[in-house]
């Protein structure tokens, strides 16, 4: 394997119903769900012991495809900087898991997949899901591997979310959980955004109640919107001051035509043309419907005013890895400090550590070293311990 | 492993299945420990990052922070059990270490060198330079001991904070239970010494 092939070189995304029509899925919400179409991706190899699973739960943008490449060695996956063999997630030792989520749009099924009941489309008659309906998933897919147990969950922002949940619901069944800039509870402000992003899409002409995926085109203006402004919810202002400054585009165009005020507004600065890139890029790989599906889902995951939780924890074996960064302000380290104080009140193994990075909530997908490190060393103490 | 023998006495002074929060807790050790073999829970608070690692690679758990920036996150009476070892010396507000740790536990164990020897004091006096010695190997000006004590000024500071002394044992230069003079004079003959301390239960105090 050559290194412009990266470490982990060709990988494939792999496909498997786990759920079908005489045995749904039953949501937290009590409905049911068939059939149940998981895409994921597998890195390592399974130990004879089945004891070195580390599952990868994305983010709310995030797929299957967390490393290595599909054929163009230079698009790797999301998450590649810290997966492959001698990096934290070392696939050497580890045989690493990662689906895209149930509601998803790539690969998995979502709100724009096929409804069995009407031959169409779900859009907004997809049910609505929780976290806990994407832990019942994972769950279930490991099971269809063979495994039994993972040996550590991680996650980034929703990712950790899912790790959160999943040591809650089966206190005894995850060893070791590795939230990155999570939270357990999103505030006001986040729901704010949120709100901003869900009326975007809805508000669009061509959104048409979720039912646009027989159209020419879907929402997205709104879809690209949407993702216009969670970006500048990723960055810290140090990161954005530091990639764009007020750099414009074409220092030496010429003044407004007076003949075509409008061009006056378009793109200018540097940062504008980022956001616009980011927008339209998004809308290639992006379903409106699963953005409006998972936003919700964030908006509504509260796992601690669950008062059934605080007995679990007396059972919990899970020890916790809590990671935020200094200059996140999306989920800042009040967040993780909250869950830190859940946990540690309970009694439950749990440790923190705020990261200096200039990079913001963005800071989770780099390779900032004292991160990568703080993985590295949490997933070794659990590898020798199994 | 084995386990510094300070540390060592730390640990005996604090019983089984305690809840510990131990106040700069280096690598780890202490709280390994007490809750690998004296089923104790609880974390730790560390400002290194290599202390970081220690207790990350050992599955000690820890929080990565400042003790002078207080501990306003933990509750009343939430563990059984602070520990300040080798670590009131290096803070910059001693006292507020001590009125926290009065105010989150019942019960409290400080373990710090003692500025008093006589071998301190002799070379100061005889010097008159700032004094070194195995336990203080650092200059005055990179010393991380920003705040140095004799006992007596220690036991001082532990009753103004509302805080009893239970039990000292007093240290010897490879931090040891002293015996002998050690034990009669502290203050003169003791290199440390670790403190059991508890709460008063005087409500005037602070």
């Amino acid at each position: 394997m050559t290194t412009a092939d990266g470490p982990l070189g060709l990988v494939e995304t792999q496909r498997v119903v786990l759920f079908e029509e005489g045995s749904p899925l039953v949501l937290a919400s009590g409905r049911e769900l068939a059939p149940v179409e998981v895409a994921f991706e597998t890195y390592g190899t399974l130990s004879p012991e089945r004891d070195n699973v580390v599952f990868l739960c994305h983010a709310l943008t995030g797929d299957a495809h967390a490393a290595g490449h599909h054929g163009d060695s230079s698009e790797r996956g999301w998450w590649d900087n810290i997966i492959g063999p001698g990096r934290p997630v070392d696939t050497d030792r580890y045989f690493v898991v990662c689906p895209n989520l149930l509601g998803g749009c790539q690969g998995t099924t979502g709100p724009a997949s096929t409804d069995p009941r009407t031959g169409k489309p779900y859009g907004l008659r997809f049910p609505a899901i929780t976290v806990k309906d994407l832990v019942a998933v994972h769950r279930a897919l490991l099971s269809h591997l063979g495994i039994e147990r993972p040996m550590a969950v991680l996650g980034g922002s929703l990712g950790g979310m899912q790790a959160l949940q999943w040591a809650l619901d089966y206190p005894t069944e995850v060893p070791g959980a590795a939230m990155v800039c999570a939270t357990s509870r999103l505030t006001a402000q986040n729901i704010a955004f949120s709100a901003v992003a869900r009326e975007a899409i809805m508000r669009d002409p061509d959104f048409n109640g979720g039912d646009f995926y027989d159209q020419e085109k879907g929402p997205e203006l709104g879809l690209a919107l949407a993702r216009m402004t969670a970006h500048i919810t990723y960055l810290s202002e140090e990161a954005m001051r530091q990639k764009f400054g007020r750099r414009r585009q074409d220092p030496s165009a010429p003044t407004p035509d007076p003949d075509a005020p409008e061009s006056d507004f378009e793109v200018d600065f540097e940062v504008e043309s980022y956001l616009r890139h980011q927008g339209t890029a998004f809308l290639d790989r992006f379903d409106a419907n699963t953005y409006l599906y998972f936003s919700r889902m964030m908006d509504r995951f509260d796992p601690f005013a669950d008062n059934q939780v605080f007995e679990r924890l007396k059972t919990l074996v899970t020890r916790f890895l809590l990671v935020s960064f200094d200059t996140d302000w999306r989920f800042d380290s009040s967040h993780s400090r909250v869950i830190q104080r859940q946990l540690a009140r309970a009694g439950v193994p749990v440790s923190f550590r705020e990261i200096e990075s200039p990079w913001g909530h963005d800071s989770f997908l780099l390779e900032v070293p004292e991160y990568h490190r703080t993985v590295d060393t949490f997933l070794d103490s659990l590898w020798r311990e199994r | 492993m084995t386990l510094r023998p300070d540390l060592r006495l730390v640990a005996d002074l604090i019983g089984a299945d305690s809840r510990v929060l131990d106040l700069g807790c280096g690598d780890g050790a202490l709280l390994d420990e007490l809750i690998t073999n004296r089923s104790c829970s609880g974390w730790g608070v560390e400002l290194s990052d290599d202390g970081f690692y220690g207790c990350l690679a050992r599955g000690v758990p820890v929080v990565q922070g400042d003790v002078d920036r207080g501990l306003e996150d933990v509750e009343d009476d939430e563990v059984d059990v602070v520990v300040l070892s080798e670590t009131i010396q290096a803070l910059r507000r001693p006292e507020l270490a001590l009125r926290e740790m009065r105010r989150v536990a019942q019960r409290g164990i400080v373990s710090l060198p003692n500025f008093g020897h006589w071998r301190l004091r002799l070379e100061l006096l005889t010097r008159g330079r700032m004094p070194t010695s195995p336990e203080l190997p650092n200059q005055w000006y990179s010393t991380p001991n920003i705040h140095l004590c004799t006992l007596s000024d220690f036991e001082d500071l532990v009753g103004e904070s509302g805080l009893t002394i239970v039990d000292r044992i007093p240290l010897d230069g490879s931090q040891r239970r002293a015996s002998g003079l050690a034990g009669a004079r502290p203050n003169l003959f003791a290199a440390g010494a670790v403190y059991s301390l508890e709460r008063n239960s005087d409500i005037l105090n602070p």
